[in-house]
């Protein structure tokens, strides 16, 4: 009998994911933490990587196959750089064409019942304006203008979704992510209290260092039957 | 012989039932459910949404998810629907029989006992998940009731289908020192972030303010969701005399009756047995 030779269950895994679109550009936030079951064993790992200048990828499930899908995606930027040198193609592939090249590896994989256990949001700005959308494990491919993976769907988008105006500043949707990671870390067991924040402009992309996030903990001091 | 609880002689049968006469077991109604409770400067308040839902099927728009413990206990509830009418209404009664016979106004914690006591003789498998909340001669009281039995006592709480969604809105709203509107206007957001984001809450939002020797209950304060776009103008009553009559006949419904000596001597026969 042969060996499984295909992904079982996710072993190193990253939570939530968010991205909220606003006036110029978009915002993606993650927390830097890969979990082994429910040991917090990687403490600073990058959920948040840039494809190209103007695209950033953020991953939710198994670490290991988004490191995969950075180095398929980073690969064909070659090959796409060589055949634009060579005058057989425009330009450097665009975000939406990352975006759907991908959903097409994760369909493939997923039919043939070994998957990259992922849902990646893909984020970036082309021609003036910016798209951003995620692909699932299951080669599912979405586009929109708040975004969440993982707990987040749960936690984050109900409070986007009420907060989010279109061309909303740049404060503001700042202040909207802060809101949701703060959310997360009460109740998301598998995160940790360290962000990183890719912003992305026409300008290019900008990936912070991690931050933390101030919590608040009164409701310690509450006491049952005082008025 | 086995005293109470869940009586397990049919089990096999419907084990049997299911696998070889490919019986369709009837789906629970459930309260898909947002329920969520808040504490404070005065009070509590309680609210709910108003879907019941039966498998993916809205089985009733607008039920009553908020239940009167007491005048000033009442208790939310998720899960399926019978499990959290029914428990409520009996530890209701249990605590009116318990308050007669004290004499005292009853307290929150009592009716919390007499829950997770009930609820874990049952192991969980009575799906009743519960919001406690009310204001008794000790103060205002939140708690939270899980199938198995367990409580939590805590300033906000959130249940149900739609808890997280409505948590996320009490996490970045809640603030120890909120008075009466604020935290009617919290709990309100809460249901409504409920209602729009889970799938198995929806309807209206009902809304329980409970302060000392005080109850407010706003039933369906907002029904923006449930607003039908296209709805029949004229109404289904019908003025009297609008139907034409054709033909009348009245007939007597009751013969005369006449008492017979044959009768009288019966009934003596019965009495000398």
């Amino acid at each position: 009998m042969q060996p499984k030779k295909k992904t079982l269950r996710p072993i190193v895994t990253g939570s939530s994911v968010l991205g909220i679109k606003y006036k110029d550009g978009v915002i993606l936030a993650s927390d830097t933490l890969g979990s082994y079951g429910s040991l917090a064993r990687f403490r600073d790992i990058r959920r948040i990587v840039p494809i190209t200048k103007h695209t950033v990828i953020g991953g939710t499930g198994e670490f290991s196959d988004f490191q995969e899908i950075t180095k398929i995606l980073r690969q064909k930027i070659i090959e796409n750089q060589e055949l634009v040198e060579s005058g057989k193609e425009e330009d450097e592939l665009l975000p939406s064409e990352i975006h759907s090249y991908l959903s097409r590896v994760l369909y493939g994989r997923r039919n043939k019942f070994n998957p990259l256990w992922n849902d990646v949001v893909v984020a970036g700005f082309e021609k003036g304006k910016v798209h951003m959308g995620t692909v699932d494990l299951w080669g599912s491919y979405f586009e929109d203008d708040i975004i969440a993976t993982g707990y987040g769907t749960y936690f984050a988008l109900p409070l986007m979704r009420k907060a989010y105006k279109k061309d909303m500043e740049r404060d503001k949707a700042l202040e909207v992510l802060r809101d949701c990671l703060t959310v997360l870390f009460y109740r998301d067991c598998r995160t940790i209290n360290r962000y990183v924040f890719a912003e992305i402009t026409k300008e290019g992309v900008n990936i912070t260092d991690p931050v933390e996030i101030e919590t608040k903990w009164e409701i310690a001091d509450w006491q049952e039957g005082k008025l | 012989m086995q005293k109470g609880g869940f009586n397990f002689d049919l089990y096999q049968r419907n084990v049997e039932l299911i696998e070889k006469n490919n019986y369709k077991v009837p789906k629970t109604t459930k309260t898909g459910t947002t329920i969520v409770g808040v504490v404070f400067s005065d009070g509590v308040v309680l609210g709910a949404d108003t879907r019941a839902t039966s498998g993916p099927i809205v089985a009733d728009p607008n039920c009553e998810k908020i239940h009167r413990i007491s005048d000033y206990i009442w208790c939310a509830g998720a899960g399926t629907a019978a499990d959290t009418e029914n428990t409520t209404g009996m530890i209701s009664l249990q605590l009116e029989l318990l308050s007669l016979s004290t004499g005292r106004s009853p307290r929150v914690r009592t009716a919390l006992t007499l829950l997770k006591n009930f609820l874990f003789r049952y192991h969980g498998y009575i799906s009743a998940a519960l919001v406690l909340g009310g204001v008794d001669f000790t103060g205002p009281h939140l708690h939270m009731i899980h199938p198995h039995g367990s409580t939590s006592t805590l300033p906000y709480i959130s249940m149900g289908s739609g808890s997280l969604a409505a948590m996320a809105v009490l996490e970045t709203g809640y603030n120890s020192k909120m008075g009466e509107e604020d935290a009617k206007s919290l709990v309100h957001q809460a249901i409504l972030s409920g209602i729009l984001n889970d799938l198995g809450s929806g309807g209206n939002v009902d809304l329980c303010v409970i302060k000392h020797k005080s109850m407010e209950f706003f039933r369906n304060i907002d029904t923006t969701n449930s607003k039908r776009k296209f709805r029949k103008k004229l109404p289904y009553m019908f003025k009297s005399g609008s139907t034409k009559i054709l033909e009348k006949q009245i007939k007597e419904k009751m013969e005369k009756m006449e008492i017979v000596n044959e009768k009288e001597s019966q009934i003596e026969e019965l009495e000398e047995l």
